[in-house]
């Protein structure tokens, strides 16, 4: 979808800047906030890419507003309601009321670190070979659709160059709606930053991004 | 926002998803244990054993993993070779993607607007935000985390450390030199 989320190229938001002896949260909610969204995704109550869906539907104008784990909170809110995990009654007392839906499994200090060494790999087994190769001339393609999606707009009806076969992943596209996995194979594909910027723009500047099979056509 | 968070925080915990002492642990873990730390030291063997070297540009998810690194956002590892004549920088202009298992978790600027709109079309005006110039005629690679691998920049090893150790050459590994923001420290920036 074209939301706020997909930033690339946008003007406006004024100089970055880095805060010298940063916390990794600046307040405990930050960390819960954090630790719930990966407890919930360990749970598999939901998948990464339906959050990510959910986060960028967010309206632009309290997307760009937001704190980046006040986001995240808002996202959970919404998962939570969606998926069946709370009631908009149990968010306004902040408490489970009973009868309650209960979690087969609680997660525990002690799956913690198994959590954090195992992650998530992306990577499936391939039930085709792939289309392209290193070195092809690929367009992504000039696509617009209202579910999410990876594929940036900045890269859009661009032409670019395979650079590596990174190998068989799950497609966000699909897996984000809750249609399975459908794997498909993923490359790195470099722009010149002339064809994404305009032939005024810095000359050498080149940008990869990762596009799955779906989003390419031979150039 | 924080009396919202802890409105799921105790849904979640009375309904059985996690225990206290879960969401503890993970942030205590995140906030001391898995840090830039983890990057500087594949950094520092990178510049110091060519085997490793080559290995960690083939395959740098197994080259990383050998050292013990991995796992959460480190599923699938790519490292890449700052040289004379090419610089690589790393953004997620969609979110914010980024290599926790071998630099921790993002510093606010990453994660901002004014970084993820930028980066990929005026590079060398974000450099210039983090005081860094560079010479006119090299190369920027600006990597989008758009899938699920994730970038370590290696940057290239300082002059002046000819014989050090892998031990002291950590020190001088920094966590933006390794997301593409920052140069090393100079060996006269030690203490």
């Amino acid at each position: 979808m074209n939301g706020a989320a997909d930033m690339g190229g946008m003007h406006g938001f004024g100089p970055v800047v880095p805060e010298s002896n940063e916390p990794v949260f600046h307040a405990r909610w930050e960390g819960v906030s954090f630790a719930l969204n990966m407890v919930t995704g360990v749970a598999k109550l939901w998948n990464l890419d339906a959050f990510r869906f959910k986060r960028e539907s967010i309206p632009p104008p309290q997307y760009l507003n937001l704190s980046y784990y006040g986001l995240w909170t808002t996202t959970l809110e919404q998962m939570m309601l969606e998926y069946g995990v709370a009631t908009p009654e149990e968010l306004a007392a902040g408490h489970a009321i009973q009868p309650t839906k209960r979690a087969p499994h609680a997660v525990t200090a002690a799956d913690v670190a198994n959590m954090v060494r195992c992650g998530s790999p992306y990577d499936r087994p391939a039930s085709a070979p792939a289309l392209f190769k290193v070195g092809d001339r690929v367009r992504a393609k000039n696509m617009h659709p209202t579910t999410h999606t990876r594929l940036p707009r900045y890269a859009r009806g661009h032409t670019g160059e395979v650079v590596r076969i990174v190998g068989c992943h799950v497609f966000p596209d699909s897996n984000a709606s809750n249609a399975g996995e459908d794997p498909h194979w993923l490359y790195t594909v470099r722009f010149d930053g002339r064809d994404l910027w305009g032939e005024d723009s810095d000359p050498t500047v080149r940008v990869c991004i990762e596009a799955w099979e779906p989003y390419l056509e031979l150039a | 926002m924080q009396l919202r968070t802890r409105a799921l925080e105790t849904i979640l915990i009375e309904k059985g998803y996690v225990e206290q002492a879960a969401i503890d642990q993970l942030i205590e873990t995140y906030e001391k244990k898995i840090g830039p730390r983890n990057g500087a030291q594949v950094v520092a063997k990178a510049w110091v054993d060519p085997k490793f070297r080559q290995w960690l540009f083939e395959d740098g998810t197994a080259a990383i993993g050998s050292l013990g690194f991995g796992g959460r956002s480190g599923n699938h590892l790519v490292a890449l070779e700052n040289t004379a004549s090419v610089h690589n920088m790393v953004v997620c202009t969609l979110c914010s993607c980024y290599p926790w298992a071998v630099l921790g978790l993002p510093p606010l600027w990453y994660k901002s607007a004014p970084y993820r709109s930028r980066a990929v079309a005026d590079p060398r005006g974000v450099l210039r935000d983090f005081g860094m110039e560079l010479p006119k005629d090299t190369e920027i690679r600006i990597w989008d985390s758009t899938a699920e691998l994730r970038y370590l920049v290696v940057p290239m090893r300082p002059a002046g450390t000819e014989g050090w150790s892998e031990g002291k050459l950590v020190e001088l590994v920094t966590r933006d030199s390794m997301i593409g923001t920052g140069r090393p420290k100079h060996p006269g920036e030690l203490p």
